[in-house]
């Protein structure tokens, strides 16, 4: 179980290339992190689309491999 | 999410304008992410109808269909869902949370 800050920003990376990433793993357990993420792709969307892309770009991962990541989603 | 789950999660809205759906109950949370939304409530003084999801798995996985979004706690208010631990954080800050809760 658990994901690598890499893996997460790759599969962030891959599907919003112009993202800003700064991901913290607050528990140092690969399971619990904090992202905060800046794109144009945000832009006029509200906060809830704006987290679904996220967990979109994780591919089904979230709530199942990544248990935990607060998301701060800033438009770019 | 069979057709029996829509029509539970959907009456629960329905009859509860604040639901949250969430890991233990609004008393005893199980869940630091449900302790927080569940807190924030408490500290409006909002009356709100915990869900608790561990309790009933065609729930728990119902919900994240039905809101297209993959963790618990979820929040609906009217009905609506709000989101996450995260958005209603950021929204109670904003005093956003208040405003959908007439409480301005």
């Amino acid at each position: 179980m658990g994901l690598k800050i890499s893996e997460i920003e790759g599969l962030i990376k891959e599907a919003m290339p112009d993202a800003e990433i700064t991901i913290e793993d607050l528990a140092g357990d690969e399971n619990h992190y904090s992202a905060t993420i800046k794109s144009k792709i945000f832009s006029g969307k509200s906060k809830v689309e704006q987290h679904k892309i996220v967990y979109k770009a994780l591919k089904g991962k979230m709530g199942t491999e990544l248990h935990a990541l607060a998301l701060n989603t800033i438009e770019g | 999410m069979n057709e029996e789950t829509k029509k539970k999660i959907t009456n629960i809205l329905k009859d509860n304008k604040v639901c949250l759906f969430m890991k233990g109950t609004p008393e005893t949370p199980q869940c630091g992410f449900s302790l927080a939304i569940s807190n924030v409530l408490k500290h409006l003084k909002i009356d709100f109808k915990g869900i608790n999801v561990l309790d009933n798995a065609d729930i728990r996985e119902g919900i994240k269909t039905f809101s297209d979004w993959p963790t618990i706690p979820q929040l609906y208010i009217g009905e609506e869902f709000i989101g996450g631990c995260d958005i209603v954080k950021e929204m109670f800050e904003k005093g956003e949370l208040q405003k959908k809760l007439d409480l301005n």
